[in-house]
């Protein structure tokens, strides 16, 4: 498990971290979401170490994160970078070597990425002569070709094409599922629902929320409820405490506590025939905006 | 899984100076100009051998056995004189370049009398090495320290800037393609710094260790026996300083560059290294006659890598002088390695615009 305690971080004098703390789950994906400039990249390069904290620590199994586990980590910055004169198998097999492995062992990891990757054609190409797209693979796999025993990614999706974005998500699940703990980044809140399994929110330098997926939802999630009825919006208005999200038809969502609903929907039955009655699932959007504010 | 690591800090020193020597030797640019320098240098070898050798007839005077010996080369003028003094005359009064004089001792069986400085023309000539007795000696011909200045500064100018700029061009590249942030998650930024500084100080002292061996091999393939043993020494004493100095050279261009983060800023970065360089091959041509300029630069340690060799071929170095030059720049190396790292730790993250030198030291 990986652990961040107490880190706080100023840049000449203005305060960007402010006693931040969460964990990482091992064999968990957990996703990083906050809005531009709320410290989350600042955060992952103190994790790396590529950063030092002005205070806080960051512990791996209990273990304090330092230089000599830090070469056992794999991290994808989010400014993107390789050298851009070296060919893809080379450059993947020295940055493998740089983290500690063998030769040997650094070529075949850089085989079985490219490969897994979809870049079989693209081996001996230099970086710079890649798409886009491709040098992004590329990325990725630089971030995991020295069977990094922690895994630290910031924005990985972004700049991928649909494919690729498959194709990444496959991997970071094995990886995860291999038992290493995951921390991805991400402004497409999409992505980030369907493959996390713990979110972290920042906000100005401070964590705001910080759990599993299903323990936030129930915990800043606004319960709608999506009904489909005779009833009229004007009538169901009259309840005290609910709010109507949007009518159209007989199409109605509306915001309330439980019993509230329960008792719309009695209201609903009374008139004729419930097509529908359901509580709407909050989006990670809806709950990251409930959230920040 | 932890089998399959090394995690040996000499290793990764290693690995970044090998990825930098390999990145250069790919550099199609980099061979090309390097086969320009060192055809340069052999040409200008050959050039003064053929030109020493189809001179006009140079004038002698002989005596006694060595008339025959003289006469034995087409391209002499021989004088036949009485006596060897009465030769040796003729040298003092300058109506012939040398004398050719019978001796008693083993060998040739005749000496060469010349005036003030060895008649190198002559002697490339001969073909063989007789016994030298010089009148007037003035230590060096002059136009030969010109071209020893010309020859130790512009080697120095162009090997120190040409791997300067590279080091300085990698450690932005790196800034720029934000690849340092994955190569500082993988390794300390000093080891990273090392090896750059190490890699790059191979490739230039084997640029330099090649071109001096060129010049040797070009002296002796020509038969300029004798200047190769007037260069011997100061050239050995010019690779020995030329490698530390270039450590220290390194280590400033790689904390300047890593000031600025796009390779267009570069040069306006590392000009203050430039000018570092510049200044010995300025000040060497322009005082290589000036024995109080030339001292000073030799303990100089940025001058020092021209000023000691260029001392050392004129003969004004005593033989404790380049050690102790050499022990000032090996000192002055490691200041500036410690300041330089300081430096590019703490530079290396910053991007945007160029960072202040003070900003850096401070941290």
């Amino acid at each position: 498990m990986l652990e961040i305690r107490g880190v706080n971080r100023s840049f000449s004098g203005r305060r960007v971290l402010h006693d931040v703390s969460f964990e990482v789950e091992t064999g968990k994906l957990t996703g990083f979401v906050g809005a531009n400039g709320a410290g989350k990249t600042t955060t992952m390069r103190i994790i790396l170490g590529v950063l030092a904290a002005d205070s806080g620590e960051v512990y791996f199994n209990g273990k304090q994160l330092d230089d000599s586990v830090r070469h056992r980590t794999g991290y994808m910055p989010e400014e993107r970078g390789l050298y851009p004169k070296m060919r893809v198998a080379e450059q993947l097999s020295y940055l493998a070597q740089l983290h500690g492995l063998t030769p040997e062992r650094a070529r075949s990891n850089a085989q079985a990425l490219i490969e897994r990757l979809g870049l079989d054609d693209k081996a001996d190409k230099t970086i710079e002569s890649l798409s886009l797209g491709n040098q992004q693979r590329a990325q990725i796999a630089a971030s995991l070709v020295h069977d990094p025993e922690i895994l630290v990614l910031d924005e990985p999706f972004s700049g991928l094409d649909p494919i690729a974005v498959e194709n990444v998500q496959g991997v970071l699940k094995s990886r995860a599922a291999e038992g290493i703990p995951v921390l991805f980044s991400s402004h497409q809140l999409d992505i980030v629902e369907r493959l996390c399994d713990n979110l972290v929110v920042i906000a100005d330098g401070r964590i705001r929320a910080a759990g599993s997926r299903e323990a936030l939802r129930s915990e800043f999630g606004s319960s709608n409820w999506e009904l489909i009825s005779d009833l009229d919006p004007a009538r169901v208005k009259s309840n005290p405490g609910l709010e109507i999200v949007s009518a159209e038809g007989r199409s109605l969502v509306f915001k309330a506590n439980a019993e509230m609903a329960q008792e719309v929907l009695k209201q609903a039955t009374a008139l004729g025939a419930v097509d529908r009655f359901t509580p709407v699932e909050p989006t990670l959007a809806e709950i990251f905006r409930e959230v920040i504010e | 899984m932890s089998s399959n690591r090394m995690p040996v800090a000499g290793s990764r020193i290693a690995l970044v100076a090998m990825r930098e020597i390999r990145m250069k030797l790919r550099s199609k640019a980099f061979l090309i100009s390097t086969a320009i320098l060192m055809l340069s240098v052999l040409a200008s070898i050959v050039a003064a051998g053929i030109f020493g050798s189809n001179q006009s007839k140079t004038e002698v005077a002989a005596t006694g056995s060595a008339v025959q010996v003289a006469e034995a080369y087409e391209n002499l003028l021989v004088t036949v004189s009485d006596s060897a003094e009465a030769a040796i005359q003729l040298v003092e009064e300058g109506r012939v370049e040398a004398a050719l004089v019978p001796t008693a001792t083993p060998g040739l069986g005749f000496k060469v009398v010349a005036k003030d400085s060895a008649p190198e023309t002559l002697l490339a000539q001969l073909g063989v090495f007789p016994e030298l007795q010089v009148l007037h000696p003035q230590k060096i011909n002059p136009l030969l320290a010109y071209f020893a200045a010309i020859a130790f500064g512009l080697v120095f100018f162009i090997s120190a800037m040409t791997f300067g700029t590279t080091i300085a061009q990698s450690v932005v590249e790196e800034k720029q393609t934000r690849i340092v942030e994955i190569l500082i998650s993988a390794i300390p930024v000093r080891t990273l710094l090392t090896g750059k500084v190490i890699g790059n100080s191979i490739l230039a002292f084997a640029q330099i260790a090649a071109i001096a061996a060129l010049a040797s091999i070009g002296l002796a393939a020509t038969g300029q026996l004798s200047l190769l043993g007037q260069f011997g020494p100061s050239i050995a004493w010019f690779v020995v300083f030329f490698a530390f100095g270039f450590v220290m050279l390194a280590a400033m261009y790689a904390a300047t560059a890593s000031l600025v983060s796009r390779q267009e800023d570069v040069g306006s970065a590392t000009s203050p290294v430039m000018i570092l360089v510049m200044l010995p091959y300025i000040l060497v041509i322009s005082f290589n006659s000036n024995p109080l300029v030339l001292g000073i630069m030799s303990y100089i340690p940025f001058s020092a890598p021209v000023g000691m060799p260029m001392r050392i071929f004129l003969g004004q170095a005593q033989w404790w002088e380049p050690v102790l030059s050499l022990l000032i720049l090996l000192a002055t190396t490691a200041v500036v390695i410690l300041v330089g790292a300081r430096i590019y730790s703490n530079a290396l993250l910053r991007t945007g615009s160029r960072m202040k030198l003070s900003e850096a030291l401070a941290g």
